[in-house]
């Protein structure tokens, strides 16, 4: 037995050698007399792994140079040593502007970005939006309009004050300003310039990027609003369940109860506060380049809690260069972004022509009662019992 | 109605006066700011 675990124990430690060999193994580049061969490029194109140690660290020997008049103004360094120095990000450079991210003159590991922006993120993002369009014009034809089921009482009930909408309306036209904006920054490239023309569509873009960097403060602060407005009210609770049971009465013909927001509302209430929160962090990096690192922590929190090892996948990567953060940063705003307007979308729906009634609510701020005790009768038992009620203070 | 236009109005104060504030600071991305033409020297 003993010799078995000896043989075995050899037997990994050659493996383990010959693995560490191949990896190491530098390719075969006399051919081009040590720059990159045809197969290097092929693999770099493949998104492989070169082993381009040699490459990486023959940047020059200064202090080997010969003191000869002929030689150049750097020393033992040729032309092709700085370069090769800039491109593997190696050279001791000073720049005049000494912000962050300054020094790096070429970043080629951002071409893994560049291909997911110009991709999967643009054929993925119109999937998403016209896929939600079509649906709910389904949706449309199959329901059509939800109208009040009873009849009309004549009177009205206060829904939101003017504060609330104030909140609501400020975060929806900057949402859509910064949606439209943000769409034509993601898909002008593909999009506009066929039709427009490249000088159309720097003006355009130009104007969009204004737009989209300045209106973007009324988001995060209409989004602080309705929060501190609404968050008590969309707690969930067990009334959630039972109207998520009967799939809020849009089949069926019932009115499940529900208080002043049903769990399809909650739902989209905390769609915009998480989505909506994720996106302004994202955001606000994208507008302070290089000065609001996130991803490189969050990745790290996330290592240590083992979250990547659930999903079977390998640590990411808590170190990040300047320029790897930007690019995890736009595509995690663009991403959350398609996300959060597919969910919006569905909500202004529900919210205009899906609904007799929802959008008076957000009008005038008064809603006829009877679609009040239709979608939230709860909510109305409860104000009915508060009018009622005597006031604190006063006598009776 | 009225409430959805002082909101638009709202709107548009905070991203003139964001703008204003904030165009001055380099770390802005909005702000006229490049790197082109700048002097690098190697070491």
């Amino acid at each position: 037995m003993p010799l078995i675990r000896y043989a075995l124990a050899v037997l990994a430690l050659v493996l383990l050698a010959t693995a560490g060999v191949a990896q190491d193994a530098l390719p075969d580049r006399t051919s081009t007399g040590g720059a990159p061969t045809l197969d290097d490029i092929m693999a770099r194109q493949a998104q492989q792994a070169i082993n381009d140690a040699d490459r990486r660290a023959n940047t020059g020997l200064p202090e080997g140079a010969a003191t000869t008049e002929q030689l150049g103004t750097r020393g033992g360094s040729s032309d092709p040593d700085s370069w090769r120095a800039l491109r593997f990000d190696s050279a001791d450079i000073t720049t005049q502007y000494n912000g962050p991210a300054a020094g790096v003159m070429i970043q080629d590991q951002g071409m893994w970005w560049v291909e997911i922006r110009e991709g999967i993120l643009l054929t993925w993002g119109a999937w998403l939006l016209g896929g939600t369009l079509v649906a709910v014009a389904l949706f449309y034809l199959i329901r059509e309009r939800i109208p009040i089921d009873g009849p009309k009482t004549g009177r009205t009930i206060t829904r939101f004050k003017a504060a609330e909408r104030f909140g609501h309306w400020l975060l929806a036209g900057s949402f859509i300003l910064l949606g439209i904006t943000g769409l034509i920054s993601l898909f002008g490239r593909k999009v506009m310039i066929p039709l427009f023309g490249h000088e159309s569509f720097s003006t355009i873009a130009i104007a969009s990027k204004w737009v989209h960097n300045n209106v973007s403060w009324a988001f995060i602060l209409a989004l602080v609003l309705i929060f501190v407005f609404w968050v008590v009210h969309n707690l969930p609770d067990r009334t959630d369940l039972k109207w998520l049971v009967k799939g809020g009465g849009i089949f069926g013909g019932s009115h499940p109860p529900a208080k002043k927001f049903n769990a399809g509302q909650k739902f989209i209430f905390w769609s915009v506060i998480l989505l909506g929160g994720s996106i302004s962090a994202s955001g606000l990096s994208l507008l302070f380049p290089f000065e609001l690192p996130m991803f490189a922590p969050t990745f790290a929190t996330l290592n240590d809690f083992g979250v990547p090892g659930w999903f079977g996948m390998a640590d990411l990567p808590a170190t990040l260069t300047p320029h790897a953060e930007m690019q995890y940063a736009q595509l995690w705003h663009a991403i959350v972004s398609l996300v959060l307007t597919a969910i919006i979308l569905a909500h202004i729906y529900i919210g205009s022509v899906g609904m007799e009634g929802a959008y008076d609510a957000m009008g005038s701020g008064e809603v006829e009662e009877q679609w009040a005790r239709e979608h939230h009768s709860l909510w109305v038992e409860e104000m009915t019992a508060k009018e009622a009620a005597p006031r604190e203070g006063v006598k009776v | 109605m009225k409430v959805m236009l002082l909101s638009f109005l709202a709107m548009g104060v905070i991203s003139v006066v964001a703008f204003f504030g904030l165009r001055d600071y380099a770390g802005f991305s909005a702000a006229e700011r490049t790197t082109v033409g700048q002097n690098v020297r190697l070491d």
